[in-house]
């Protein structure tokens, strides 16, 4: 695809941004052996609370939770800061961002014990990042500025001058 | 003329090479992953250091495990007492009635909690006890006693059942019997001593249920019977098994709190059958309750199935606020604490809720000074109101906010802390340690969404855990004592529960007599 600077610059200041926010808190997790989802899930609202709160209580289901969390975390965000396997990454991306929606969907009527922050109707900021997986997966920029423009024709021979 | 592919990244395409544009435009992003990096790591040194000023030189003591069952013949045991108590502390020896467990079976298809409930019942461990005797002044509550007693297997109605034990009409038959070697008490207040001392006459080891008695006289009278007789008691303040509470003493060892100077205790209730208006049965009449039996040592009143069924409302049998309920919060104190008895005690309240004829009052706030410890016990209780206060230990550096979980919160005034504080380390009003029943160790809270939910106690036990059924760790404690026979006694032996018993009378006198009342430790006298 073919874009201006000023889009490629948004695009990719976009991809990088989820990115590095994907990263962080996978990283987090990731080096944190007493982390666990458990609060987060029992927490849980809408119709799929009872799904979550299962997860949360059994100890099999709750490991691969975890682990699927905050290694997915960690590998999406490296591929969207680096700029490889993006569509994969961004695809990723969505279901984990829909896996949190559904578990603490903003409709009125359902509280949750930890506050948010500001006032939200049925549209929060996870439905925003995963609108921005969206745009990421539609206008790539991986092949331009990213790891995928090196692998973009067959295996490097050699580097140019 | 430009030729149409002289652009330099075509060419390096052509000739399958990479180019420096394209090194770098590729190579961009990712000093963005080193930014990251280096902000994850300085997230980690940052909690590691909190971690560790926080937990640095405090040795938790978590209690670990169960001590093993001591070996030996079956014991037997004695019930005195099966109302919805006794009947409890069946269950927690490991005996249901077969109906409620086809009952239980039924409710478990449709709901997880009766299904844990009873997967939790029929997984608790066996103590290695047979029930030979069973005595209620009620002929139903009798006999589902023994019908009870006799389920050693936990099986339904069809199932196999042991031999049924016997009833007994009077406690004294019951006590006199051979095939009984302990019993357990769950009778109204005032007839726990009179069972008690029958019961340490015929050296028949015993577990009394709270509180230990109803006046002060047969207080004394029980101590000198039970260490003369040298039988194992254990009054059943089960809150010893508290997994938090052991914490609690460990961490108030070691200083953590600072000099601490008032513990707030409380009750809150809020609904008639925690203001013990229990259902009436419309069995009993006095053709099926002995009557006589059941006054005892209570001021003479005509037959009254009200009076049978909701005797904690009137002092004729019960020990109202001060007996019923403080003594759980005094004796969790005294274990943490080992507090003993007030020099003084203040009391004053009313029956200002339920006005249904009752004696008790319905509200009580008591004082307790302790000069020598420079602290005061405040018990604050109404049964008009459900808002949990749950017990507070206030100290000079922290406080410890205390029900089955715990919560060491720093005095934003602490002179131990002061440092920490104004570093940032610790931030007062902030729980700095919370400890759950089933955790492995201590956690020093420092992320936010942890401290969100430690201040609110729900760090793990959010829709309740599964909590280890204390009453039963407490019975199985008496009856280890019981087969050890080296003369070793339990954690709430009779010297603590003479304890918990002055104390409570000492803040009933007051009630009363609307008066301080003192205690004299030399004389052993409230005056």
């Amino acid at each position: 695809m073919k874009y201006t600077v000023s889009s490629l610059s948004a695009l990719v200041i976009l991809r990088i941004t989820t990115g590095w926010h994907f990263l962080y808190e996978g990283l987090v997790k990731v080096t944190d052996p007493s982390w666990s989802s458990r609060s987060y899930l029992m927490d849980s609202g809408g119709f799929l609370k009872g799904f979550f709160e299962w997860v949360a209580e059994n100890n099999t289901a709750l490991t691969i939770a975890d682990s699927l969390n905050a290694w997915g975390l960690t590998l999406i965000g490296i591929a969207l800061v680096a700029g490889i396997f993006t569509r994969y990454a961004a695809y990723a991306g969505i279901v984990l961002l829909g896996l949190y929606y559904l578990s603490h969907p903003a409709f009125p009527g359902i509280t949750y014990l930890f506050p948010v922050d500001g006032s939200y109707f049925i549209i929060n900021k996870t439905l925003i990042e995963l609108a921005a997986m969206w745009v990421i997966i539609s206008f790539p920029t991986s092949d331009i500025i990213g790891l995928e423009r090196l692998f973009k024709k067959n295996a490097i021979k050699s580097i140019g001058k | 003329m430009k030729a149409k592919n002289t652009n330099p990244d075509q060419k390096d395409k052509e000739k399958n090479t990479i180019s420096r544009r394209d090194l770098l435009a590729g190579l961009a992003s990712l000093p963005v992953l080193g930014l990251l990096g280096y902000g994850l790591f300085n997230h980690k040194t940052e909690t590691a250091r909190k971690s560790s000023s926080l937990l640095g030189d405090i040795d938790i003591i978590i209690p670990k495990g169960i001590s093993p069952l001591i070996d030996g013949p079956p014991l037997r045991l004695g019930i005195v007492g099966c109302g919805s108590r006794g009947r409890y502390l069946m269950k927690a020896l490991g005996f249901l009635h077969p109906d409620k467990i086809g009952e239980y079976k039924q409710y478990a298809r449709e709901s997880k909690f009766w299904k844990e409930y009873l997967e939790q019942f029929m997984l608790q461990e066996s103590l290695n006890i047979e029930i030979t005797g069973i005595c209620d002044v009620f002929d139903k509550h009798a006999k589902q006693g023994v019908e009870t007693g006799a389920n050693l297997y936990r099986n339904g109605t069809d199932g196999k059942m042991a031999k049924l034990p016997k009833r007994y009409r009077t406690y004294k038959e019951l006590l006199a019997a051979d095939d009984v070697d302990a019993v357990i008490i769950a009778t109204p207040d005032h007839l726990h001593i009179s069972v008690a001392l029958e019961a340490a006459r015929h050296g028949k080891h015993i577990y009394c249920e709270k509180p230990l008695s109803w006046t002060v006289p047969e207080t004394f009278d029980i101590r000198k019977a039970v260490k003369e007789s040298g039988v194992v008691f254990q009054l059943g303040h089960q809150g010893r098994q508290t997994e938090s509470y052991l914490v609690a003493r460990s961490l108030i060892k070691q200083n953590v709190t600072g000099k601490i100077s008032l513990i707030e205790v409380c009750t809150n209730r809020n609904d008639p059958n925690g203001a013990w208006v229990y259902d009436i049965d419309p069995e009993a009449n006095e053709q099926t309750i002995d009557w006589k039996q059941f006054i005892g040592p209570a001021p003479w009143h005509k037959f009254s199935a009200e009076r049978f069924f909701r005797w904690r409302c009137w002092w004729d049998y019960g020990t109202g606020l001060s007996g019923d309920l403080f003594t759980h919060e005094y004796d969790a104190l005294n274990q943490i604490l080992d507090l003993g008895i007030p020099k003084s005690a203040m009391a004053s309240g009313g029956i200002y809720f339920y006005k249904d004829g009752r004696t008790v009052p319905d509200v009580l706030n008591m004082a307790f000074e302790f000069p020598d410890r420079d602290l005061t016990l405040l018990y604050s209780a109404t049964l008009a109101n459900e808002k949990n206060r749950g017990k507070v230990i206030m100290g000079h550096d922290a406080w410890i906010e205390l029900d089955e979980s715990l919560l060491v919160v720093a005095d934003p005034k602490s002179t131990q802390y002061r440092e920490r504080i104004e570093k940032g380390i610790i931030e007062p009003h902030k729980p700095i340690f919370s400890y759950v029943p089933g955790q492995e160790s201590i956690d020093a809270i420092t992320t936010p969404t942890e401290k969100y939910f430690a201040s609110r106690g729900l760090l793990y036990t959010y829709r309740g855990g599964k909590p280890i059924d204390t009453t039963h760790l407490h019975l199985r404690e008496w009856i280890n004592c019981i087969r050890r026979k080296d003369g070793s006694q339990p954690s709430c032996d009779i010297d603590q529960a003479f304890e918990e018993a002055i104390t409570a009378h000492m803040g009933t006198i007051a009630y009363h007599e609307k008066r301080q009342t003192f205690w004299d430790d030399v004389n052993e006298v409230i005056y």
